[in-house]
């Protein structure tokens, strides 16, 4: 993966640098040390590191906006972090750039059950955003599998989505205000504790916009009283084909469950042998969630195993008790847990229409043997967002590459299935250069232009999302203006 | 003079755009009475369900498609757009046919909004012309889909001002079984909007919570959906959580209709005066509705959404003075018909116009300036 080459010049002025950003933050929370730096040079796409030039701890939007100001001032490029646990190299630094993290901005500024929202500084992580309010019975309702570790900054940023998504809605449908401190370090609000915007939408397109617009310090959040129950059913399969066939029409039965879960047998029999979840020895299962009071539950599960039933399932395991449900998850949970201890692998995210869940399956399967690398598929399939793990070995020569090359075959071939790049990851420097693939010039240039807007000089995480040739001319400007 | 311009496919719109000389007022059915000065460019010659597919709950339309049409659509497959958008021609008195471009460029949303999302909850995809006419398409026909930056919902709302729309696709949902209204009578605004705050702060997944003021005769609607008998079950653990807001309580006997009523804000219809929709959080709403003096108030999503009818000229604005949250004038003319945005959120926002329309051709001066 290529990144620009750093600035001469802005390393050049490091010192300079480091001495005003410590008039502005407390030594500590400056941190400069080569040794030191190197905490930040990846997020969890480890196969790309790069120590940052330096690295700032603010715990308050003030702080933000006068680092913001300085590195502004200074031409310093800088990236947002948030708890660096993105899969497409977001929030990976460059070498002449200072790393912004939010980690230490995590209070809860206001909870109101009457209007039901929660505020929060942006680096709260988004599990204990749920922590605050569920005593309450309340919850957050986005639910990344990386909930205990990410913020919510890095949620804001990549629109990130989870499980529960195929009701509740991703990010960019349960945030209502941010924050947020532009390059030049000054505040803006956007949205609050009402519904919509009374202009246009900024707050839908800052979400989602990759830390390239500004740096979100706080979050209005909409927060939901809990349903009464969840109960999740099991359906094995003999074929990955019938089972996606098999989620397609649960959807138009009217039924609406809350998750709809997908994983093949690569994915179920390494997470039997780790987890030990006793799941059934087949080739394909489901899980799929329902929510309400017992009787709903059970009203709505009968439903979903009665359309089941016509697809030849293996097997269809109800779950009766808080007990059984979570026997049923706790495989799908340790998924990716599972597939990292017998491989290294690279999780894609590309999503497709529904429909097209079994020629996809059956091309990946093609694309597997004819590169000669194995893939799992566990994913969420009521909205059709795959993650394909493609097993590698990071220690053998050119591996990665294949690797890379392969998932680059998988992308295209959700693209050409009318789907997208990334449904919940973002795109970050991994899906960078297949932008073009999916946008023409025009798309990606009205795309830019949102960035020329806020941040005019392209110093915020500018090697992202945008292929490094359609961005050249921009980023130029940037140096140029040293 | 101005003329009329009708093309027939997105490269002449296209053409259009890029040839115009002048500004132009964008009109899909024109039942919202919101154009600007200039020629008239109409959508109506982009007509038409391109793709809908059921089983993955996505319609593509191109952007003149009557709603009257997906409605019929998606009612054959038992589903439905579910942010349940207001039909202004009613409150308007307008002719003409609502638009699906329109829904999605004016982010039209109904009482259902605060449970399923608004228009831009569901909008998935867009293809546009600038004001330079160039065509650009964001965001696609799948449910997620965070490749590059969410243009999609930045057109959602934006009234014509970055482009003209030429195709939306849209996330549907299923309808429900059947659907049932608690009526709870005879509550003040402020009891009524604490109750519909327990209402939603209830496991019950209430799809719509609205107040219609007139001491006694005064009535705080809460809605459910869903199968039969979970409906039935919702409906009483609901009587049960409000019993403490007021004795007197039924069940409508046409919950459809009444909803539609809040939705058209039926109430309104016959009346003179200005009509403001007023966004605030819920619990601001009756003092929104003490502080505008105003004749006629309707309360929705929850107390969040207020409905207000003032005396013709009134600048409402300036009478509530500041709040968080915004107020749009819907029907009467005299004031800006979009809240004045914060000087940051401004210069943003006139920033992105002036990118997308440098020469200030697309609806000039319907939003900001
Ligand atoms: C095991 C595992 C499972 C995962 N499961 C899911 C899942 O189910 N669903 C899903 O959607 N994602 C998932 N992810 C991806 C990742 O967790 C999400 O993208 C998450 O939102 C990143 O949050 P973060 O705080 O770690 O952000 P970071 O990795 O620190 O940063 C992510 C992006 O946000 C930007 N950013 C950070 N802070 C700010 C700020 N204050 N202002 C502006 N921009 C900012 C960064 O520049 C970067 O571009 C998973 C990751 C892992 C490792």
């Amino acid at each position: 993966m290529e990144m620009p080459v750093p600035s001469k010049t802005v390393i050049a002025r490091k010192s300079r640098v480091v001495e005003r950003l410590m008039e502005v933050l407390p030594a500590d929370r400056v941190i400069h040390d080569p040794m030191e730096t190197r905490a930040y040079e990846c997020d969890a796409l480890t196969a790309y590191r790069c120590p940052p030039m330096a690295a700032v701890l603010p715990e308050t939007t003030r702080e933000v906006s006068d680092v913001l100001r300085i590195c502004h001032q200074e031409g310093v490029p800088v990236v947002p972090r948030g708890s660096g646990t993105s899969l497409a190299g977001g929030a990976l630094p460059t070498a002449d750039c200072v790393i912004l993290g939010v980690a230490r901005m995590n209070d809860v500024l206001e909870t109101n059950y009457p209007d039901r929202y929660v505020r929060v500084q942006t680096g709260r992580t988004n599990l204990s955003v749920t922590g605050a309010v569920e005593e309450d019975g309340f919850f957050y309702a986005p639910d990344p599998s990386s909930q205990l570790a990410c913020a919510i900054a890095g949620n804001i940023a990549m629109n990130s989505g989870g499980a529960h998504c195929l009701k509740y809605g991703v990010t960019t449908n349960n945030l209502m205000g941010v924050t947020m401190v532009k390059m030049d370090g000054s505040v803006v609000t956007i949205g609050g504790a009402h519904l919509d915007a009374g202009g246009l939408d900024l707050l839908g397109l800052i979400c989602g916009s990759e830390g390239q617009l500004g740096v979100v310090t706080e979050a209005t959040l909409r927060i939901l009283h809990k349903p009464e129950g969840a109960r999740p059913v099991l359906v094995g399969f003999d074929d990955n084909e019938v089972a996606g066939a098999c989620v397609s029409d649960i959807i138009k039965a009217g039924v609406l469950p809350v998750a709809i879960e997908f994983m093949d047998r690569l994915c179920i029999e390494t997470t039997e042998n780790f987890a030990k979840a006793g799941y059934p020895d087949c080739n394909a299962l489901l899980i799929i969630e329902v929510e309400g009071s017992e009787a709903e539950i059970d009203d709505q599960l009968s439903r979903i195993v009665e359309i089941a039933k016509r697809h030849d399932p293996v097997e269809i395991r109800e779950s009766k008790s808080a007990e059984e449900s979570a026997k049923i998850w706790l495989g799908r949970k340790s998924a990716f847990g599972a597939i990292g201890q017998i491989s290294d692998y690279m999780c894609l995210d590309g999503t497709i229409p529904v429909s097209s869940l079994p020629m996809v399956l059956r091309r990946i399967g093609e694309l597997s043997e004819q590169f000669g690398l194995q893939v799992g598929n566990v994913f969420h399939a009521g909205d059709g967002n795959m993650h394909p793990l493609i097993l590698f070995d990071a220690n053998k020569e050119g591996d990665l590459e294949l690797c890379e090359d392969m998932g680059a075959e998988i992308l295209k071939l959700c693209v050409d299935a009318g789907g997208c790049l990334t449904g919940e990851h973002g795109v970050g420097i991994e899906k960078r250069d297949l932008m073009g693939y999916q946008y023409a010039p025009a798309d990606l240039e009205a795309q830019m232009a949102v960035k020329d807007v806020f941040d005019p000089q392209w110093l915020l995480n500018a090697a992202k999302v945008f292929p490094l040739a359609s961005s050249q001319e921009r980023r130029a400007d940037a140096i140029a203006a040293e | 003079m101005t003329q009329m311009m009708t093309p027939s496919s997105e490269a002449e719109l296209a053409q259009i755009v890029g040839d115009a000389k002048g500004p132009l007022t964008i009109q899909g059915g024109g039942t919202r009475g919101m154009a600007v000065d200039g020629d008239v460019l109409s959508t109506a010659g982009l007509s038409g369900i391109e793709l809908y597919e059921p089983g993955a709950l996505t319609i593509v339309v191109k952007a003149g498609t009557p709603v009257a049409e997906v409605d019929a659509a998606l009612a054959k497959e038992r589903q439905r757009l579910a942010f349940e958008p207001i039909d202004h021609r009613g409150l308007l008195g307008t002719k003409g046919t609502p638009t699906m471009g329109s829904l999605v460029a004016a982010n039209i949303s109904g009482p259902r909004r605060i449970q399923a999302g608004a228009a831009r909850d569901f909008a998935l995809g867009v293809r546009f012309v600038d004001g330079q006419g160039e065509i650009i398409k964001n965001g696609g026909r799948v449910m997620k889909n965070v490749t590059g930056y969410d243009l999609v919902k930045l057109m959602s709302g934006s009234h014509g001002t970055l482009g003209v729309l030429s195709e939306v696709s849209l996330k549907v949902l299923p309808m429900p079984e059947t659907e049932a209204t608690l009526m709870v009578h005879g509550l003040d605004n402020d009891s009524a909007v604490q109750a519909m705050a327990a209402a939603l702060g209830s496991p019950y997944d209430v799809t719509g919570a609205a107040h219609i003021p007139g001491g006694d005769a005064g009535v705080t609607m809460i809605r459910v959906e869903g199968f039969e008998a979970s409906v039935a079950y919702r409906i009483e653990q609901l009587r049960t959580a409000l019993a403490r807001f007021g004795t007197e309580m039924s069940v409508s006997e046409d919950s459809n209709a009444a909803w539609q009523d809040v939705r058209d804000v039926t109430a309104f219809h016959g009346a003179t005066g200005d009509v403001w929709r007023v966004s605030v959080k819920p619990s601001a709403g009756p003092d929104i509705v003490k502080s505008s003096g105003a004749e006629a108030a309707l309360f929705d999503w929850a107390g969040g959404l207020v409905w207000l009818c003032t005396e013709p000229g009134t600048d409402l604005r300036a009478r509530l003075g500041p709040i968080a949250g915004h107020a749009t004038l819907v029907r009467g003319s005299g004031q800006a018909r979009f809240h004045p945005e914060d000087a940051g959120v401004a210069t943003l926002s006139q920033g992105l116009r002036q990118r997308f329309d440098p020469r200030g051709i697309l609806n000039a001066g319907l939003m900001g300036s």
